[in-house]
């Protein structure tokens, strides 16, 4: 484990490899990349009980991560290759042919770390209450975390998940809104209203606790708050307040950098703001 | 001919029903999800014997098809059971991404399915479940035809590693096949051997392709007849020697035309020995409410259209 580095300085280094990765494959999803990568650092990097050498996808003994906005595959495969899942050189072959980096996550490559497909929105929620309730049965009493983006939440399957979750009581399972209030065609009161998402997750059953999702210590305290409630037989929501684009002044902020690369004059532009602390890929 | 006895109708969902109750008691890995269908699916026997491995999971098959998925990756093997409508055509997407492409061990119990379901009509009735799911990679997609056939079928599937559709119905019809048989997933199982023609029957069809063969002979002509058990993979060794003998194939089918056992059929005769076909099966209209047999004479999926079909060459 990278213990060398401070998790601002890790996360530096995600913000360049999203950048540069999307440029270089002159294409994916720079904005909720950047907006989750303080929460996906904490979660690879400090939260998680499980390491590259212990990953397995059954996910027996371990904690498991399911990332339900499967276009954030940009953090997703930087953290990961970051914490060790990979060589960090593989990043250069984001979605080029051939890759185990496709541009939604994938079984099929056999990718170390990933343990099931995402892409098409609003279905990871379902398949993370799904492992925790096999945790469940199985006595295990690790965490089942999942990622969840605002604008995913107008999917229906979400609230489906939502209000089944609560009905089996899945205390062990912590999911995470990346809360950066944008997506594809605007912000998402403009596009589809989300309304009081604190009240409506409350309404299904679930314990919800606020967060700022670039403040490292409001997330611990967030995960801490959580897991100390495990065993109050209600699931977790963490919302957690970002911004889209996070880290480059030109991309934060607004939808227009959810799945759009920057030109390589952008790319340079933005790596004057983002300092390199463990060497670019 | 063989004689084919009918020990009794039986529905194939009480097949299912009881292989998967079968499977509770032997083990422990199997689970089981229902969308408010458990008594409907007969999956009774199983949630009172095991409670904590069963999941009501409300009306809400798409996070019915997730919690799957998870329970898959978490090891076990879970039959999710709901209309055969709602397994396929309301959760495409789902089964797409997170059973086939995610190669998760989930199977899919589809019952009701077909016109058979009757009464309810057109909207229950889902006659292109086998087509939806055998374009699927990594699915595995099964027909038995009667009762003991649904519960080998049940207990085979459970055995394979990977994502299985199994398609059962709602009416009690003939049950003559084993009560010991063990099902081979990929195989077809020849019923009669013959040389003027080929009928391929899957489902409630292959007891109507029995009582049309039998016609058939007593008009002097002689059927090579296969219950098709399996329609993903085909048996496609069997399929391609028995045209090559006849020279004439007629496949019968629950199902529309379009996607279903006589298509794949087709396809495999054309890329390799292409002979004439008939399709005893419904081309492209929705079906309506009535009683079973009923409707399967008015659609024309009945042993005497099967004859029909067979003399029409």
């Amino acid at each position: 484990m990278s213990t060398q580095y401070t998790l601002p300085q890790i996360a530096s280094q995600v913000r360049r490899d999203i950048v540069r990765m999307v440029t270089k494959a002159a294409s994916g999803h720079p904005g909720g990349s950047m907006s989750s990568t303080d929460i996906m650092t904490w979660l690879f990097f400090k939260e998680m009980n499980v390491t590259p050498e212990t990953w397995k996808r059954s996910g027996e003994n371990l904690d498991m991560f399911f990332l339900s906005a499967g276009h954030m595959t940009p953090v997703l495969y930087s953290v990961m290759a970051r914490r060790g899942y990979f060589p960090v050189d593989e990043l250069n072959t984001f979605r080029l042919f051939g890759t185990r980096l496709q541009g939604h996550p994938c079984i099929e490559k056999g990718l170390p770390g990933i343990n099931q497909a995402a892409g098409s929105l609003g279905q990871g929620l379902s398949v993370a209450a799904g492992a925790a309730a096999g945790k469940k049965i199985a006595g295990d009493r690790n965490f089942v975390f999942c990622l969840v983006g605002d604008g995913e939440s107008e999917e229906g399957q979400v609230w489906e998940a939502a209000l089944i979750a609560a009905h089996h009581k899945l205390d062990n399972l912590i999911a995470i809104t990346d809360w950066n209030g944008q997506q594809i065609d605007g912000n998402t009161d403009s596009v589809a209203g989300l309304g009081d998402l604190e009240a409506k997750w409350k309404a299904f059953g679930w314990d919800v606790i606020k967060a700022d999702g670039h403040d490292f210590a409001s997330i611990e305290q967030a995960f801490a708050a959580a897991k100390a409630a495990a065993g109050n037989g209600k699931p977790k929501m963490l919302l957690m307040k970002t911004e889209m684009g996070h880290g480059v002044d030109f991309m934060a902020g607004t939808h227009k950098w959810h799945g759009k690369n920057p030109s390589p004059e952008q790319c340079e532009e933005a790596m004057k703001q983002l300092e390199e602390t463990m060497g670019d890929f | 001919m063989k004689e084919y006895i009918d020990t009794g109708k039986k529905d194939t969902r009480s097949g299912f029903g009881a292989g998967l109750a079968e499977l509770g008691r032997t083990n422990p890995k199997v689970v089981a999800l229902t969308a408010d269908l458990k008594d409907s699916l007969k999956m009774g026997d199983f949630a009172n014997e095991n409670p904590e491995r069963f999941f009501e999971c409300g009306i809400a098959e798409a996070n019915m098809i997730g919690m799957a998925a998870g329970l898959a990756i978490e090891g076990y093997i879970p039959f999710a059971g709901t209309f055969a409508n709602f397994a396929t055509a309301r959760v495409y997407d789902q089964i797409r991404q997170s059973v086939c492409y995610s190669k998760t061990n989930v199977k899919i119990a589809a019952s009701h399915a077909g016109i058979t379901l009757g009464e309810d009509g057109a909207t229950h009735q889902t006659l292109e479940d086998l087509g939806m799911m055998r374009m699927l990679p990594n699915m595995v997609v099964l027909s038995p035809c009667d009762y003991n056939q649904t519960k080998a079928a049940t207990i085979a599937a459970a055995e394979y590693d990977g994502p299985v559709y199994l398609r059962f119905g709602r009416p009690s019809v003939p049950n003559f096949t084993p009560a010991d048989q063990k099902f081979e997933i990929g195989k077809a199982i020849q019923l009669e051997e013959g040389k003027d023609v080929t009928i391929l029957a899957t489902g409630h069809l292959v007891w109507e392709a029995i009582q049309a063969a039998a016609e058939l002979e007593k008009k002097g002509v002689s059927v090579d007849l296969f219950n098709i058990t399996t329609i993903k993979p085909l048996d496609e060794k069997a399929i391609l020697a028995s045209a090559a003998k006849t020279g004439k194939v007629v496949c019968a089918e629950e199902h529309f035309i379009a996607g279903g056992l006589g298509e794949a059929v087709s396809g495999l005769l054309a890329r390799n020995n292409p002979v004439p076909m008939r399709f005893v099966a419904i081309n492209d209209t929705f079906g309506q409410s009535g009683k079973p047999a009923q409707l399967m004479q008015a659609y024309g999926l009945d042993a005497a259209h099967i004859v029909e079909a067979a003399l029409s060459f």
